[in-house]
């Protein structure tokens, strides 16, 4: 009992020594903004990053007060969102479709709040106060898709995906397409590594597809990806070729890499928060960004390796799909 | 002068765990003022946070139920001699087997919700009877085993999302409220937070822990198989049935922690690259708490206030949460440096209660 005792009182003196600040300040007449990560965290690589590169140009030029809460487990998504749904914050970002259930409610809980959610729509249900964000992954993977059957020589290109999801399948019926209009004659192989963690089994499946004949092969498949530049970076430059994805990943494999598909997370964050600032964000709605919204695209870093003639074809695709002339499937 | 032995054991237990959280929130504060940070501040958001709202203390409770169900199980393991590291296994597979019945049976509410948690329980003790019958009949280390089979089920729960409870997604839909352990207004009186009947049974588990152990005859005979395995079987206690039910009771208490967080905090399942950890955050609070019942719960608690308090700190310090972690590692380290000194006394001291 003694001992019950003494470590109740020596945690009442820890408490009553470090004493009990520390409320949530108040925000009113600023524009802030919150954002919450999923459990990959701020340096993620990935749409994390990018929507927080996207937050703090909101904060450069708007001279907004910003802040990021990283989540460690799932449990923590509604405890981080209410914490600044209860500060006020202008607009609460939610990075990532893991965060759909736990947005739905606390944006339930906090009515008059406004909330943002990326790469989810919520399953159709988006509550007044939450904008949708998701981007039109097929219409970019159409011209990695292109690009792959245009710069084949052995008229066989890979798809490498994460897990088998319709995200994921979005990309490789887009990337099929963009093959399969550039270059009927080329035959797509694809592989899944049912992960989106694991750069081993992604190395592997890649060197598997590349033995089989293919020269390119684009990816779509988070951390799992970087597998396939281990694997490209090991074989003749200016023959096996990767593709990235959501952002410029040249930085990996300097000399094997064509291009990137890079989706614009840091965009989009960015117009939809100065939407809000503005009174003019699309609340309750689901906001596509394609190639039309520059959403979706390629990087500079294209140029190094592909030519004039075939970036003038690409952007002839472009225009073709945003005007409509292409309707790229979005699911196989 | 056997008394004082004992006073002396207990003390020293008491003193150990004291010494190492305050030498651990030390070693945190060094590291904070290392990198630029105010410990003060950050300690005081850490605690402020964690009690002084209705929300935040909600929570933090919620936080400390799973974490004392684990800490129990770790701790009965321990008392019967075993390690049993598999409990982040078992408890997943109390969590998968609670969403199933939660999610695939209909019955009426709170039935519903009671045979969804014992239904998880018994998984987990299931999940744990491999490594227990391997151990006592084998003697294939319980260690070895139980990690393989976290991975299991890590994996096996993966697959059945993906393929079978929510195909093409990324986790499965909400439980029907008929299983949820969440009563409406117990969270509103914590201002909407997700605290649930779990902390309840979590605190009914440690009366039982208690009573079990120290009360009954089975209790006797699986601290005796922990004190000194061949003592127990010259005096005609059979070790290999006490192996094989401590594993059974740990499973039982790691699988009731996953099924209290299925149906009462997350409500879903969703795939997961990784653990979540919580198997080890259940061995150092049992560590910690010198596996006796109030121990661990005063030890989940602290855990509980530092895991939920420790994502206020970075919110208002700025602090990063791996700092937290830092702390709680440095904690269990010094608790791990004393324990040979301490276990060795208390064979001597305690062979006479």
């Amino acid at each position: 009992m003694r001992r019950v005792l003494s470590v109740f009182l020596f945690l009442c003196l820890v408490v009553g020594t470090t004493g009990c600040g520390g409320g949530g300040q108040t925000t009113t007449g600023k524009f802030t903004i919150g954002m919450v990560t999923d459990v990959g965290g701020l340096n993620d690589q990935s749409f994390n990053q990018s929507a927080w590169a996207g937050i703090t140009k909101v904060k450069n030029e708007q001279k907004a007060d910003i802040k990021a809460l990283e989540s460690k487990r799932d449990e923590d998504y509604i405890p981080n969102l209410t914490r600044f749904a209860r500060e006020g914050r202008s607009i609460t970002w939610a990075i990532g479709f893991k965060l759909d259930k736990a947005l739905t409610d606390v944006s339930n809980s906090f009515a008059n709040q406004k909330f943002g959610i990326v790469d989810s729509n919520l399953g159709g249900k988006i509550p007044k106060n939450v904008v949708a964000v998701t981007f039109k992954e097929h219409e970019g993977s159409f011209i990695m898709g292109a690009l792959a059957g245009l710069k084949t020589k052995t008229n066989k290109v890979g798809f490498l995906g994460g897990v088998t999801s319709p995200l994921i399948q979005k990309f490789e019926a887009g990337y099929k397409a963009g093959v399969k209009a550039a270059n009927p004659n080329a035959e797509v192989i694809t592989a899944y590594a049912e992960s989106f963690g694991d750069a081993t089994k992604g190395r592997s499946l890649s060197k598997n597809m590349f033995n089989s004949g293919a020269d390119i092969i684009f990816q779509a498949s988070g951390g799992t990806g970087k597998g396939l530049f281990d694997e490209v970076k090991t074989r003749e430059a200016g023959k096996y070729w990767a593709i990235g994805v959501d952002m410029d990943q040249s930085f990996l494999a300097p000399k094997h890499t064509l291009s990137s598909m890079i989706k614009r997370v840091d965009k989009a964050v960015y117009d939809i928060s100065k939407q809000t600032k503005e009174n003019k964000a699309p609340m309750g709605k689901q906001v596509e960004f394609g190639l039309k919204e520059n959403g979706v695209g390629y990087p500079e870093s294209t140029k190094n390796f592909v030519d004039e003639n075939v970036i003038k074809q690409l952007e002839d695709y472009k225009q073709q799909i945003i005007s409509g002339k292409i309707k790229v499937p979005s699911s196989l | 002068m056997k008394n004082t032995t004992l006073k002396q054991n207990r003390n020293s237990a008491l003193l150990t765990s004291i010494l190492s959280i305050l030498l651990g929130i030390i070693v945190g504060a060094i590291l904070m003022l290392l990198a630029g940070y105010n410990p003060l501040v950050a300690y005081q958001a850490l605690l402020g946070s964690a009690i002084l709202q209705p929300f935040d203390l909600g929570e933090t409770i919620r936080t400390t139920s799973p974490l004392i169900f684990i800490g129990l199980a770790v701790a009965l393991a321990f008392r019967t001699g075993l390690f049993n590291i598999g409990v982040e296994g078992q408890y997943i597979v109390g969590s998968l087997t609670a969403y199933l019945v939660a999610a695939k049976v209909s019955l009426p509410t709170g039935i519903h919700a009671l045979v969804a948690v014992v239904a998880g329980g018994l998984a987990g003790a299931a999940w744990a009877a491999l490594p227990g019958l391997l151990k006592a009949f084998r003697g294939v280390h319980e260690v070895i085993i139980s990690i393989m089979m976290n991975f299991i089920a890590l994996y096996f729960s993966n697959v059945l999302v993906r393929t079978w409870l929510a195909v093409g997604k990324d986790s499965t839909d909400k439980i029907p409220p008929t299983a949820s352990l969440r009563i409406g207004s117990l969270s509103q009186l914590f201002a909407g937070a997700r605290i649930h009947m779990g902390i309840i049974l979590a605190l009914l588990a440690v009366f039982v822990f208690y009573y079990l152990l120290w009360k009954t005859k089975l209790g006797y005979q699986l601290r005796a198989v922990g004190y000194n395995r061949h003592a127990a079987e010259y005096a005609g206690i059979s070790v290999r049935r006490n192996i094989v039910l401590s594993f059974l009771l740990s499973g039982f208490l790691a699988g009731l922690a996953g099924a209290t967080e299925l149906l009462g905090t997350s409500e879903y399942i969703a795939i997961q690259d990784a653990f979540i950890g919580i198997g080890f955050d259940g061995i150092a609070v049992a560590l910690l708490g010198a596996n006796a019942p109030v121990g661990v719960v005063l030890s989940a608690l602290l855990f509980g206030v530092l895991t939920y308090g420790g994502g206020n700190m970075q919110f208002v310090a700025g602090v990063p949460f791996e700092i937290i972690r830092v702390v709680f590692a440095a904690i269990i380290f010094f608790v791990a440096a004393k324990i040979s000194f301490r276990w060795g006394n208390r064979k001597k001291g305690k062979a006479y209660a």
